[in-house]
């Protein structure tokens, strides 16, 4: 098979095109390091790992001619680079990680090895994975490698963001960069850059993926979850990456399901509940008009639509933007200059320290680790910190209510499709109303899911949600890709790695 | 709530973040518009309602307390910009 033809295949073909002999994981390998370096002008990756990846493969292939392949055998995959790999460079996208080699593996990325994975490299992130946008990473912003189609000299042809925070695996993905990736999702991180480049991204449900090993932004909202360019890849992925894991306190002592399994197309009776708190203000028409498609194809399929009710949904998002920076001042506190990283000395160790870390945190970081510190400082920490808490409740108890009535929600996954790189910098939270769909599946720990299902006038992805009930990966998966079906979605973005067909 | 430069100072110290006095200015007015944003939550009734402490209904789990990891130093000075005779060094703090 030529190379461009090896990209083309979902990672379900790749895995049967591997098992079946039709070519070797070292092939499959050598077409995706290419392919990593033809896209190199989108930045999405941080580091690539080639010779790695290709001692990976050749294992792979070795397993494979004894007729012992395992699940993710010679399948090449990127790793977002806020998972600590052994003896690969791990960097948040930060300029105070610089040089940060982990002496240990995440717990994620070491199933995925064990599955047979083979590691193409590290992609690139919003710093400490906040953003929206992938334009506060250290080492550059990432291209969308989706252009709009723009019809006179007037319009915007500006590159797009590929969303963030989980930008550069997105972007690997749709540019045929890498076979799948994994993301990490704290407000819609995997979510919305899925929509945002046309791929599928998945956040599991709190405590199905380790946190152990992944570089913590936010810990009561970090979740760990796979980038793949159809739902029967995610599924695969998430069967490799879940599982109970000791090292991490909050994983969910629970089997994990064959997710591929589940997806049988028949949802026949299944009820789904459509929230009219998601029409909100200045969302494009265009947005709305695909929600009302996605329903209408979910309806066609057999399904049920409820009207449901999520009064909270309005204030998710300042919920989220309180808690978030708490957590994140606090467990930013460990970049001090003293164990790992940058370190810019001074005369005393507090001068270290906040030399350190001005030098070392960008803008956007430097905003939330103020905030959060703030928010939790003596006399503010009640009229904050615990009244977000108390709308967290809140909203999860929205959720609880909406679930007596239906099995899973579908909604747009963004209010707007990919942005200009450079657009929404100025203004901190107009750049924050982007997660606005995303955040409530958060705060409440339930899996969700970004499927591509259709394109906006000037020619961008744009993604539909399925939110499901806690450790129901399964109907948001089988829902998913019932919707992935009807919407057909075969669009190629302007840039792939091997060439547009 | 609005945070004047003074204010914003004072939690950049707490974060131990060194600020230059040019930079106190836009960031009192980027937390400030951030704050006050957040503050709609006070449309929110929640007198009855208690604070959230985790998304899953679990408590933490227990284990043995017997050692499980160590003797690892190299592995764990591997990292440290500076280091000497198996220790993290750093200015000195007591005169």
């Amino acid at each position: 098979m030529s190379d461009a033809s090896l990209l083309r295949l979902s990672l379900a073909e790749a895995r049967d095109g591997l098992a079946g002999k039709s070519f070797s994981a070292r092939e499959l390998a050598l077409a995706y390091n290419d392919a990593v370096e033809e896209a190199k002008p989108l930045n999405a990756y941080i580091t690539a790992t080639p010779e790695r990846g290709l001692e990976m493969a050749e294992a792979a292939d070795r397993r494979l001619a004894r007729g012992e392949g395992l699940p993710l055998d010679g399948i090449p995959i990127a790793v977002k680079d806020l998972y600590c790999t052994k003896g690969e460079l791990t960097t948040a996208a930060s300029h105070i990680l610089d040089g940060f080699n982990p002496p240990y593996e995440s717990t994620v990325t070491n199933r995925l090895w064990q599955a047979g994975a083979v590691m193409l490299g590290k992609t690139n992130l919003d710093e400490f994975a906040m953003g929206s946008s992938n334009t506060t990473s250290f080492y550059g912003p990432v291209e969308n490698p989706w252009r709009p189609q723009i019809q006179s000299q007037m319009e915007d042809n500006r590159p797009r963001v590929p969303g963030g925070s989980s930008g550069g695996s997105a972007a690997a993905v749709a540019a045929r960069a890498a076979l799948a990736a994994t993301g990490t999702d704290t407000g819609g991180s995997i979510r919305q850059p899925a929509s945002f480049c046309g791929i599928v991204g998945l956040k599991p449900t709190y405590g199905r993926c380790s946190r152990w090993g992944v570089i913590a932004y936010a810990s009561s909202l970090d979740h760990p979850g796979p980038m793949a360019r159809t739902a029967r890849d995610a599924a695969i992925m998430l069967r490799a990456m879940a599982g109970h894991d000791p090292k991490d306190s909050t994983s969910a002592p629970v089997p994990v399901p064959d997710f591929e399994a589940a997806l049988t197309g028949d949802i026949r009776g299944l009820r789904v509940g459509i929230p009219k708190e998601y029409r909100v203000d200045g969302m494009p028409a265009e947005i709305e008009t695909l929600w009302q498609q996605g329903a209408e194809w979910l309806r066609s399929a057999g399904a049920e639509l409820v009207d449901v009710s999520l009064p909270m949904t309005k204030y998710a998002l300042p919920a989220y933007y309180i808690i978030a920076p708490a957590e994140a001042s606090s467990n930013l506190a460990r970049y001090d200059g003293v164990r790992f990283g940058l370190r810019v000395e001074g005369s005393t160790l507090d001068e270290m320290y906040e030399l350190t870390r001005a030098a070392g945190f960008g803008a956007e970081v430097r905003r939330r680790v103020l905030i959060g510190t703030y928010v939790l400082s003596a006399g503010y920490y009640d009229a904050y910190y615990l009244k977000a808490q108390r709308v967290r409740t809140l909203v999860m108890r929205d959720f609880a209510t909406a679930f007596e009535k239906v099995e899973c929600i579908l909604t747009p996954t963004a209010p707007s499709a990919a942005f200009a790189i450079g657009e929404k910098t100025e203004d901190p939270v107009a750049m924050y109303l982007n997660d606005v769909f995303t955040v409530p599946a958060n705060l409440a720990g339930i899996p969700a899911i970004s499927i591509p299902a259709g394109l906006s006038t000037d020619g961008l992805p744009l993604g539909l949600q399925i939110t499901g009930r806690a450790f129901d990966e399964e109907t948001v998966l089988r829902v998913g890709e019932v919707l992935e079906r009807a919407a057909q979605f075969r669009r190629v973005p302007s840039f792939v790695a091997g060439g547009r067909e | 709530m609005a945070l004047d430069k003074t204010a914003v100072a004072h939690i950049a110290a707490l974060a131990r973040i060194k600020l230059t006095d040019v930079e106190l200015e836009p960031l009192a007015d980027e937390l400030s518009s951030i704050l006050t944003w957040v503050e709609q939550l006070n449309e929110v009734d929640t007198s009855d309602v208690p604070p959230m402490t985790s998304a899953v209904a679990r408590s933490l789990p227990m284990r043995e307390d017997v050692v499980t990891d160590g003797a690892c130093r190299e592995d764990i000075l591997l990292n440290a910009p500076r280091t000497a005779r198996g220790f993290f060094v750093v200015p000195k703090v007591v005169e």
